[in-house]
């Protein structure tokens, strides 16, 4: 395994039910994400991405496969090989389609939670949070709960609070859904220059074609098949991978 | 980063308002708790200020309180006589009920030893004691009487010269103070026509009789005031009270008394169990049964509130598990609001119950012991109620803070 990769499965399957009522929402699924690179994973509704991510997530763990992560071997079939939480506290940044905020944290506090749960010192927690929301652009926000702020300040607080541990990756389901296509795009970009200047590998679940160009690497699923998608598909990236 | 106080920082209005409702529900189980106590101390309060060791009554009964007892008012004198006993006194003991401006009026009328007993012992918080042996009387504020005012009770007028503070009996109603002879001419009083009546059946049934055929003289005598009529009973007394002399043996001196084949004597100590098992015991046990079945109910409602709270911040504790939150920071979250809570409520009902309680129509007496068994009590509720809160929050999945 090099040491470089943020996060490889291998023959991920993730099956629900049996007998009749089988369903295979996954099927031998094998990513690759190299640490620093941005990886969209796009395909229909019902395709499987969220069992992906979720899997990948240690949220909902595979029926088979193996998942590596900063190269320890994190899952291998429908075992976790560490403690699933604590993992996910230190080293993975979830951001989901809304914002996901505690409603009744205010947007400082939010992006400080995940620190405290790993141990930090309020006070490095507090100066690391004011960091991050300066640098996604919502530090005059902070003071603010999650209903004071706009959908798309709301979605930056969560990225901040998904970085807050320095993760070594980070994963983003849908995370542009809720907003227009401006700020999608700037979402979008975010998680490439969090990917490029934090060393995390990130992977973004999204529909938006339109801001594929922005992404390291693309991979493409339908009925629970994953493949690496070529130029071929996508020339915006064909035309950025060649520049 | 203290979760649980976050969240009530956020939402304070209706935590304070849910907070409020458990206090004064705990309030109750307070007041229920210090009425039980208020009987208690209202019921042996007389026994205990009298300053009587032994209490002497009608034989076989369990007077003066328990139930009527009648004695011949010389007791006092006889039981005086007995060796170890220094001081005895005549006890007069009754309530009547009248009304004062439009409201009924019932007091527990207590005689005096007069002149030996003037009421010197008595909590008084206004006036003086009694300074003459009739038409004066010392009353409980309880009552409503003011200092100076004037009662009317049965032929007399009684002077209130003496307010006392929290003389009750057992039923709760104000000790009215007098001379003994006063306390008696109030109990037996009589309407003139009666006492007209009375008179002539004595005449018509003396002069049917021998004796009054052969002296004609006793005819008069007979139909005159009955306390000239030797042959008639003394004014009764409700029971006779003595201390014993220091140095005495009180048991041989009970002994003696209860040899006596007319009275019963009582220690002081069984005269208060007598009121504790026989007057208030059947309100004991009901007010511990409320107490009980309020305390269950506070549990139940609190329990239901914390469960309540729990299913609005479901999605929260979703994400916080997503986030990687250990199961001890979502149980911390719960338990602490339900800690709150109840500290918070216990420390409202507590508030409340000294603004409150002196109205209550009964005595509500807070012990420190009630205080800390009730807050106790209030923790394990707390931690009790929360278990529901607690296991619907550990049931929920990451995964729900992906859905909607």
């Amino acid at each position: 395994m090099s040491s470089n990769v943020g996060i490889e499965t291998q023959g991920l399957t993730k099956v629900y039910g049996s007998g009749h009522t089988e369903v295979v929402a996954m099927r031998e699924a094998t990513v690759r994400a190299e640490a620093g690179q941005c990886v969209a994973l796009i395909g229909p509704s019902g395709s499987g991405k969220s069992t992906f991510l979720t899997a990948v997530g240690l949220i909902n763990l595979p029926t088979s496969g193996r998942i590596y992560i900063a190269g320890q071997l994190v899952v291998d079939g429908p075992h976790a090989r560490i403690d699933s939480r604590s993992f996910r506290r230190r080293s993975i940044g979830y951001v989901t389609q809304k914002a996901n905020l505690i409603g009744f944290l205010r947007a400082r506090e939010n992006v400080e939670l995940p620190m405290h749960l790993n141990g930090a010192a309020p006070k490095t927690a507090r100066r690391r949070a004011d960091e991050l929301l300066d640098y996604l652009g919502v530090g005059a926000r902070s003071h603010g709960y999650p209903p004071e702020l706009s959908g798309g300040e709301q979605q930056r607080v969560a990225i901040a609070r998904a970085l807050a541990n320095e993760p070594s990756v980070v994963l983003a389901d849908e995370p542009t859904g809720a907003l227009d296509g401006k700020r999608g795009r700037q979402v979008i970009e975010l998680f490439r220059k969090v990917a490029h200047e934090h060393g995390a590998a990130v992977i973004v679940v999204t529909h938006d074609h339109r801001t594929l160009d922005v992404f390291d690497a693309i991979y493409e699923m339908e009925d629970g098949v994953i493949r690496l998608a070529t130029g071929d598909h996508f020339p915006n990236m064909l035309r950025r991978s060649e520049a | 980063m203290n979760l649980a106080s976050r969240d009530i920082r956020h939402n304070i209005a209706r935590f304070a308002l849910t907070t409020f409702g458990v206090g004064v529900l705990l309030m109750i189980v307070m007041g229920m708790a210090g009425i039980y106590r208020g009987l208690v101390y209202e019921a042996t309060l007389l026994v205990d200020s009298v300053g009587a060791d032994l209490w002497i009554v009608q034989r076989a009964t369990r007077g003066p309180f328990a139930e009527i007892s009648r004695v011949s008012s010389s007791l006092a004198d006889r039981v005086a006589a007995v060796p170890g006993v220094e001081h005895a006194r005549r006890f007069v003991y009754h309530t009547i009920q009248r009304e004062r401006e439009g409201e009924p009026l019932r007091m527990a009328v207590l005689g005096l030893d007069w002149p030996v007993d003037r009421g010197e012992w008595l909590p008084l918080i206004a006036g003086r004691p009694l300074s003459q042996n009739h038409y004066e009387m010392i009353a409980d504020r309880s009552l409503g009487l003011r200092l100076g005012e004037s009662r009317r009770l049965g032929k007399d007028d009684y002077r209130v010269v003496g307010l006392t503070g929290g003389m009750t009996d057992t039923g709760g109603n104000g000790f009215a103070f007098f001379t003994e002879q006063d306390a008696r001419a109030v109990q037996f009083d009589q309407p003139g026509e009666a006492i007209r009546l009375q008179r002539a059946t004595r005449r018509a049934r003396t002069g049917r009789e021998d004796v009054g055929q052969t002296e004609p003289g006793l005819i008069d005598r007979a139909g005159g005031l009955s306390a000239n009529i030797p042959v008639l009973i003394p004014g009764q007394i409700s029971a006779a009270i003595a201390r014993t002399a220091p140095g005495a043996e009180r048991q041989a001196v009970l002994a003696t008394l209860n040899s006596w084949t007319d009275v019963t004597a009582f220690t002081r100590e069984e005269q208060a169990e007598l009121l504790l098992h026989g007057v208030v015991e059947k309100a004991r046990r009901q007010l511990g049964l409320f107490r009980t079945l309020l305390t269950i109910v506070s549990a139940l409602i609190m329990a239901l509130i914390l469960y309540t709270m729990t299913l609005d911040k479901l999605h929260d504790i979703a994400l916080l598990k997503l986030i990687g939150a250990p199961n001890r920071t979502i149980l911390g979250l719960i338990l602490q609001q339900a800690v709150v809570m109840g500290t918070v409520g216990y420390g409202i009902a507590y508030a409340l119950g000294q603004v409150l309680f002196p109205y209550f129509p009964r005595r509500v007496v807070l012990t420190n012991d009630d205080l800390t068994q009730l807050a106790l009590i209030v923790l394990g509720i707390s931690v009790a109620a929360s278990f529901l809160g607690i296991w619907k929050a550990l049931r929920v999945e990451p995964n729900a803070a992906l859905m909607g």
